[in-house]
């Protein structure tokens, strides 16, 4: 035990133990309400999903329903089709990823070791576009090749997204892998191409889980491309949600509960790279 | 050291680098580049989908500049950003110096916190929209709890862009925090432990150690949150759509109408010039204040 708490305190002592305290408390208390906004609106989401549409609008709101239900998931996805719009997110989220690792994972590669650097200004520059202006003369040109309406002229549209991020992550990475390894492998006659793909692409591995995880994140929230190129049967979740469920119907319960199954993957994915969130949120917006 | 090897050889290997780059390029230019280079020609050209397209030269940035709409929709655009920047910079602060003291669940608590950032935002919008609802929204509802009278948010001319902040502030205040947390990671610990020694207060510790080695870190921040909020779209085509009426119309907002409910393409792709003039401008400005900060 502490030899000064079995001893009565001076009074000057106590005074400052007595602040602290109240420091502590004010800390605390600054800590909530820093976190709570973030909590309480996905909580606000998940209470409007699993209320039923008399509690959903009552007044004084009802933040704990009395009776919880899965209706509105339910609803969703029978009389909505929101399983095929989750499928169409997978499709087109998970081909534009993999058609960016498939040229982004290399390239990050080559700009890395070339010392390239200059290409990164041009994901830079791409970072600072507008969604929107790409989607003007993607979509006259699918419109001519009849392409609109379809997931392929999706996927492409979402290449946007996707590969310059792959391509920034990977340089990165690969700038920090040791060359030795490789210079090894060239030195014992193997060729560029070995030397990456035995020698630096297996070191990679946690470099492509991030790259992945970010495109695939970054493609599943876009809403525009969706909004304007897909039709009925096409549409991503995003794009769903807004359409379907704010056209057909104004009720909030189904409008939470949808709101739920679009961001509830893309929490759980970034539990996974918690750290690495930053490096793909800034890509190209030069670090300090 | 290793012998170094004959300069041929060195110069093949970064030719055979640059190889590796050759699909991602193709892609970037099919993706990418082509479109820029396509927007810059569509935008000299009076073009409607489904009509002929007629040469035009720069007639359409002459109609731009006397455009009312277009230049109230800077306005917004500006007002929007300069709140959704500075807002998100003061409060990203505050809590980067929070999280970046020991304290129990630091780790979890700092996790939920940075949850809004990575939302889908039209997800997020859609649930914004509904705590706005003036009747029903759970907005209202708390400022009653406080004894503040009800607001119209997103259905008042005044208080639609300061609402549609507050859902930018939600969603992005995470981010700026992150960036600076990892300044103050990287700071070190010697000026504070002799400034310590010659008796300075907390407050005197950040003002002229803390704020002046994370400066970078906040720029970097700013940088980003300035291209973010100028091309910001998502939460005000879910939530107000631009109004009411014309209210919170930004560039972003006019040039989707433009684009995809007249299919006025010719303009629209002058619009998009014009608005990546001025992100570009806005970007190479706070960076140039970067540099100047760094040398002086």
């Amino acid at each position: 035990m502490d030899v000064s708490t079995a001893l009565p305190l001076p009074v000057s002592a106590r005074r400052t133990r007595l602040r602290r305290g109240w420091r502590k408390l004010g800390f605390a208390i600054s800590v909530a309400i820093i976190v709570s906004p973030a909590i309480l609106v996905f909580l606000w989401m998940l209470s409007l999903s699993i209320k039923t549409e008399v509690e959903s609008t009552a007044y004084p709101p009802v933040f704990i329903p009395d009776a919880p239900t899965l209706h509105n998931f339910v609803q969703v996805f029978a009389e909505n089709s929101m399983g095929l719009y989750f499928w169409n997110s997978i499709v087109v989220s998970g081909l534009a990823t993999l058609v960016a690792l498939v040229v982004g994972v290399p390239a990050g590669y080559g700009i890395a070791r070339a010392q390239a650097h200059k290409l990164t200004v041009l994901i830079l520059i791409a970072r600072m576009t507008p969604a929107l202006s790409y989607l003007i003369p993607l979509f006259t040109v699918f419109q001519l090749l009849g392409l609109n309406n379809t997931l392929t002229a999706l996927v492409i549209t979402h290449l946007v997204i996707t590969v310059p991020i792959v391509v920034y992550i990977m340089a990165g990475h690969f700038e920090t892998l040791p060359k030795e390894l490789e210079e090894a492998a060239l030195i014992d006659g193997g060729s560029v191409w070995t030397a990456f793909r035995y020698v630096a692409l297996p070191l990679a591995r946690p470099g492509i889980v991030v790259g992945t995880i970010l495109a695939f994140i970054f493609s599943w929230n876009n809403f525009v491309f969706g909004a304007v190129l897909a039709g009925r049967a096409t549409r991503t979740l995003p794009a769903a949600v807004y359409n379907v469920l704010t056209f057909e119907q104004l009720a909030w319960g189904p409008l939470a509960a949808a709101a739920l199954v679009v961001t509830v993957p893309v929490l759980l994915l970034t539990i996974v790279i918690q750290k690495e969130i930053v490096a793909g949120l800034t890509h190209g917006g030069v670090k300090a | 050291m290793v012998a170094a090897p004959h300069p041929g050889f060195l110069a093949r290997r970064h030719r055979s680098y640059y190889l590796f780059v050759v699909p991602a390029l193709i892609v970037i230019g099919a993706v990418i580049i082509f479109p820029w280079l396509f927007t810059v020609w569509m935008s000299l050209f009076d073009w409607t989908i489904g009509s002929a397209a007629h040469f035009v030269g720069l007639a359409n940035y002459v109609g731009l500049a006397t455009n009312q709409r277009f230049i109230e929709s800077i306005v917004h655009t500006f007002y929007f950003t300069a709140l959704a920047v500075v807002v998100p910079l003061i409060l990203g602060l505050v809590a980067a110096l929070i999280f970046h003291r020991e304290f129990p669940f630091r780790g979890v608590l700092r996790g939920i916190f940075t949850m809004p950032m990575m939302a889908t935002p039209v997800a997020v919008a859609l649930v914004w929209t509904m705590m706005f609802h003036p009747q029903q929204g759970v907005l209202n509802y708390l400022l009653s709890l406080v004894g503040l009278p009800a607001s119209l948010w997103v259905y008042s001319p005044t208080w639609v862009i300061p609402s549609l902040v507050l859902v930018e502030i939600w969603h992005w205040t995470p981010l700026v925090m992150l960036i600076i947390l990892g300044g103050l990671a990287a700071l070190p610990t010697e000026p504070y432990e002799s400034a310590r020694l010659d008796g300075a207060t907390e407050w005197q510790l950040f003002r002229y150690i803390t704020l002046p080695l994370i400066a970078p870190f906040l720029v970097v921040a700013a940088v980003i949150r300035t291209i973010d909020a100028l091309k910001a779209f998502d939460t005000i085509y879910v939530i107000s759509q631009g109004g009411p009426g014309t209210a919170s119309e930004t560039i972003n907002l006019y040039l989707y109408l433009q684009a995809f409910a007249f299919y006025n393409v010719g303009n629209a792709s002058a619009v998009v010039v014009v608005f990546f003039a001025i992100i570009l401008a806005l970007a190479l400005l706070l960076l140039y204040v970067r540099q100047r900060a760094r040398w002086t």
